[in-house]
């Protein structure tokens, strides 16, 4: 068992223009669930990149799982998934062939029984058999969180997990979501901008600016700190870095 | 015995979309076919105008044929390959297990099935309509077939490396690549035909020497072994390159961040 299911010690990534993430360090609790915080360009989505593997960090060391994912990502990769709305599915497949495909990629055992439930769960099955082209947006963040469940993953790395959805769909997917996380006892890892679903999901939060990490500890905690009512103005006083600390 | 699970998933993920739109069924005898039937009426014409062709009738119509196996092989692989790119679904495929050479062995695997459908049906055509076949060139045609199917995947993988690196902007290089390599490449004509310079740079290509092979067969009736060695030892250069292209690509995509950015 390990101490820690992600841990990231002093990754940076530098692109020629830009620090996009510069020296975060942290380490995130087999079976919990964290949050990534941060406005528009403070590192998130390139952090959950290269924690998958699919961005080489300038600098630094990520393991998951116990797993060195510059040198053995593969050993561990199907013991992860991701969902993310900067990547998408053939859109001329179904949904049905989508999932499929994947649970090969996945190697799952039992795909199509997976794949059924999934579809109960996240209410997709009426359009099992439409090309995924044809889904709206919600529908699609829907399809795309049941392709990163399929491998019932260790490790769950989720780029705005509801965006695009309805306040009750949201609310049903963040129900599924924390049910998963008990059942199987996953760590997720999440980027959020829906602070109302970081408090009620999250037992941690890492706050981000500018690629750097500035703050971090669970939601009530860091309410107390900043001497605010909601995470959301707590998200401004670090976006605007004009704390106002409670002590 | 994981790895060839991951590669038959991604070549159902091939034939699911092949199979989804007929236009795609079509598309793939399509071209081959409209090839055949030109050169099948300039071939008749000349019969009785060219002392060259009336020595060996099919000549034109097995080049033809054989230059398409070399052009699908490649079109296989790179249209494949800008299929996950028009998708955006790079990132997903290489979150999960599936490593960089698995994808390359699927499109592979994809690009001979498409060509032998496109070629296959053309070849068969060609019976019927022209008194032509193809498979009278005996054994020798599954060299000439494995070693045009293989330099087209290299030129694939080549083409599909740089639209990694340089975006669906570099989409032409698909088209470009290929018809560059035509003129050189001693299909219709032999090599000699061509300025000394530029006989030198055919003799570079594995295409030269399979076409010239193949009218040693059809004209000579003989079997050029040493132009069969020299083409599969220059396929085992361009392979590799074009494998190394490919993989250098993907390693710079995954430094600049471009898995996830990637897209129409």
């Amino acid at each position: 068992m390990n101490r820690t299911a992600i841990e990231v010690l002093e990754v940076s990534k530098r692109y020629p223009e830009v620090l996009a993430v510069d020296s975060v360090t942290f380490e995130v609790a087999p079976g919990s669930i964290c949050a990534l915080l941060g406005g528009n360009g403070a590192g998130k989505t390139t952090l959950l990149s290269m924690l998958l593997g699919l961005l080489l960090p300038t600098a630094g060391r990520i393991r998951v799982l116990g797993t060195d994912m510059l040198r053995h990502r593969y050993r561990v990769l199907a013991r992860m998934n991701f969902s993310s709305p900067y990547v998408d599915l053939p859109q001329r497949l179904t949904v049905r062939e989508n999932l499929t495909v994947y649970a090969r990629l996945y190697g799952l055992p039992a795909a199509s029984r997976r794949l059924d439930s999934l579809a109960e769960h996240l209410d997709i099955t009426p359009f099992l058999g439409r090309p995924y082209g044809t889904l709206s947006a919600g529908q699609r963040t829907r399809v795309a969180l049941a392709k990163s469940l399929l491998n019932e993953p260790e490790v769950l790395l989720l780029d705005e997990p509801t965006a695009s959805l309805d306040p009750d769909t949201a609310e049903t997917i963040r129900e599924y979501l924390r049910e998963y996380q008990r059942s199987s006892g996953a760590t997720l890892l999440m980027a959020s901008h829906n602070m109302l679903e970081v408090e009620r999901l999250c037992d941690d939060v890492i706050m981000l600016r500018q690629g750097r990490l500035v703050d971090r500890a669970p939601p009530a905690e860091l309410l107390a700190r900043y001497g605010r009512e909601t995470l959301e103005e707590v998200f401004i006083d670090v976006a605007r870095d004009t704390r106002v600390t409670a002590s | 015995m994981n790895a060839m699970r991951r590669i038959g998933a991604m070549v159902l993920r091939y034939t699911y979309l092949v199979r989804r739109s007929w236009p795609r069924i079509l598309e793939l005898v399509y071209w081959p076919t409209v090839q055949l039937i030109l050169w099948g009426f300039i071939t008749q014409f000349f019969l009785t105008n060219s002392s060259w062709l009336a020595q060996a009738s099919g000549v034109l119509l097995a080049a033809v044929m054989l230059w398409d196996v070399m052009f699908r092989g490649h079109l296989g692989v790179s249209l494949a390959f800008f299929e996950e790119m028009y998708s955006r679904n790079l990132g997903h495929l290489f979150a999960s297990p599936l490593r960089a050479g698995e994808l390359v062995a699927s499109l592979l695997v994809i690009s001979t099935i498409r060509t032998l459908i496109g070629v296959g049906g053309a070849a068969l055509l060609a019976i019927p309509m022209f008194g032509y076949s193809i498979f009278g060139l005996g054994v020798p045609l599954i060299a000439f077939f494995a070693n045009l199917l293989v330099m087209g995947w290299a030129i694939g993988l080549v083409v599909s490396g740089l639209v990694l690196r340089y975006g669906l902007g570099a989409e032409s290089l698909a088209w470009v690549a290929i018809f560059a390599i035509a003129p050189i490449s001693g299909i219709y004509y032999p090599v000699s035909v061509l300025p000394e310079w530029l006989q030198v740079v055919a003799w570079l290509l594995p295409s030269s020497h399979v076409f010239e092979g193949m009218r040693a067969v059809m004209f000579e009736h003989t079997v050029r072994m040493d132009l069969m060695l020299q083409a599969i030892g220059l396929n085992a250069a361009f392979l590799l390159a074009g494998c190394g292209v490919f993989l250098r690509a993907f390693r710079s995509a995954r430094e600049r961040g471009l898995l996830m950015r990637v897209g129409e």
